[in-house]
């Protein structure tokens, strides 16, 4: 009796034991046999258009399939990090792009191939009549935005120097999509969110530009990552982003032009 | 093998009894070792880190009372109740145990936001709950009230009737044998559940992120102060955890200690307090 049972923990173990080789094997066995996968791990804001660009890029490149994951570009730097296989990184702001450079896995320059800016979001109808970034600093305005922490929020901190008005908003958010949420439901009286999430959400929030936006202009780069083993697609997608097809896409969901 | 005290449990169990352990506490002390140590005080000590904990634990003592105060005739009702369509209620009131927190946050955002079903009422009476301290509480209390009534009702179930049953026979109301007998009886139950619901209130994060926002000293609890701080400190975030890490264990450890002792008393409290009833009759 008790022989069986050794034998069945014998056998046991070897079952989970390869099973969890199996799990942490998954990954580098998909990058290995990349000729077909590439991986692109890209900031939330990016989401609408490079779907888009990834659909361009497989009908370009028959037999590649790209994966998209999108998250904050902070998030998705800890995760490449912490050697997630990722080919292609895209972020919203230059510092976690920095950092990834720092631990030396980016591959070559990072690209800057586009650029976003703040624009205030308000529910339908515009009930709390902001007409201005000014206004956003009326008592009473019920304002959302995001935390110094992330870049939409360290971009609106920036033009609060420039203009010398105090923002006093009653909710400081993780990420730009928490504060659309907010406006859209109509919680808000008015958001800060980035020129493209306006156009991502148009009809359910009204857009207010203001012109000292222009003071706080947020550049995305993107670059190939050195654990690539898809050197050669990785770089083809780098150079779609930056052709002129590609800055269509972007500047169709309202991102500014990059720098070539 | 025959001078060991038999036990039932084959010995293989053991060894996946141990991966399974491990599942649990490896993450924990891969945490632990990654907590830069040298910073750790003024990491915890900080201005914003400080103000997070006293929230999450004044929110965490409100809504624990808010379940007592409304758990405590819902388990009533559920264990010793008989009307149409129990089972289902039943069923609803545990419905947040295994709905994703955002979820709660959303029906939360429409009952009680602006647009919400009780949102004109509430801006009539002046009230706003979105964004304010009182929105946490609620988001809190929403997922936490199902581990006090499932524990409360588990206490009322096991401990029977007979005790209520024989202390009305002597002529009590049932308003005197609810506060001499019940009470007493499931006071361990009732101990325990708090103690579980206080603990879910503390680690409560998608229903508050989505309904109540984050504002230091307003909004933001220990989670929601983990969550942002992940965003540039990640040293912080590690430090905060380990700090959550420790008050969550030392509120389970509070929980499963108790019964014990408590029940002890309680048990020696039921026999005193079955001595009033007696004269009463």
């Amino acid at each position: 009796m008790n022989k069986i049972h050794e034998l069945t923990a014998l056998l046991l173990a070897v079952l989970m034991a390869a099973t969890l080789a199996a799990c942490t094997g998954k990954g580098d066995a998909a990058a290995n046999t990349s000729g077909g996968v590439l991986t692109v791990f890209a900031a939330a804001s990016l989401k609408t258009s490079f779907t888009e660009l990834a659909e361009m890029f497989e009908a370009r490149h028959p037999g590649t399939t790209v994966t998209l994951s999108f998250a904050g570009s902070a998030d998705l730097a800890t995760q490449i990090n912490q050697g997630a296989p990722a080919d292609v990184f895209a972020s919203a702001d230059t510092r976690n792009m920095e950092e990834l450079q720092e631990t030396g896995l980016v591959d070559g320059e990072p690209q800057i191939f586009a650029t976003n800016t703040l624009a205030i979001a308000v529910p339908p109808g515009n009930p709390a009549g902001i007409r201005s970034f000014a206004d956003l600093a009326k008592t009473g305005t019920r304002l959302v935005q995001c935390a110094r922490q992330v870049p939409c929020g360290a971009a609106a901190a920036t033009i609060e120097q420039q203009t010398g008005i105090d923002l006093n908003p009653v909710s400081e958010e993780n990420s730009v999509t928490d504060v659309l949420g907010k406006v859209v439901s109509a919680e808000a009286d008015a958001g800060l969110v980035y020129v493209t999430d306006l156009k991502s959400a148009a009809g359910r929030v009204e857009g207010v530009a203001f012109p000292e936006a222009a003071g706080a202009v947020n550049s995305y780069p993107a670059a190939v990552l050195s654990n690539t083993k898809n050197s050669a697609n990785a770089r083809a997608f780098l150079e779609l982003i930056g052709s002129p097809e590609g800055q269509q896409v972007l500047s169709d969901a309202g991102f500014g032009p990059g720098s070539p | 093998m025959s001078h060991q005290v038999y036990s039932g449990v084959p010995r293989w169990i053991y060894a996946v009894a141990v991966l399974a352990a491990l599942v649990v506490v490896l993450p924990l002390i891969a945490m632990v070792a990654r907590v830069n140590w040298a910073n750790f005080l003024p990491l915890v000590t900080s201005e914003s880190a400080v103000s997070a904990l006293g929230l999450s634990l004044r929110t965490s003592a409100a809504s624990t009372v808010l379940c007592i105060l409304l758990g405590v005739p819902l388990a009533l009702v559920l264990a010793r109740g008989r009307f149409p369509l129990q089972g289902l209620l039943r069923s609803l009131v545990l419905l947040p145990l295994v709905l994703p927190p955002v979820v709660g946050g959303i029906a939360l955002l429409y009952t009680f936001g602006r647009q919400g079903l009780l949102g004109s009422t509430l801006e009539v009476l002046g009230l706003q709950i979105a964004f304010s301290t009182t929105a946490v509480v609620l988001a809190q209390t929403f997922v936490a009230l199902p581990f006090l009534v499932v524990s409360l009702e588990g206490a009322l179930r096991t401990g029977g009737e007979r005790y209520e049953a024989v202390a009305a026979t002597l002529g009590a109301s049932p308003g005197r044998v609810f506060r001499r007998v019940t009470l007493p009886l499931v006071l361990p139950g009732l101990a325990s559940g708090a103690v579980l619901s206080f603990a879910r209130s503390l680690g409560e994060f998608g229903a508050t992120l989505t309904f109540a926002g984050s504002l230091q000293g307003v909004t933001r609890t220990l989670p929601l102060e983990i969550y942002l701080q992940r965003e540039t400190d990640p040293d912080a975030a590690v430090a905060l955890s380990l700090v959550l890490v420790a008050v969550a264990v030392a509120v389970v450890a509070l929980a499963y200690r108790r019964p014990g002792g408590r029940a002890g008393r309680a048990s020696q409290r039921t026999t005193a307090a079955a001595a009033p009833v007696r004269n009463a009759a």
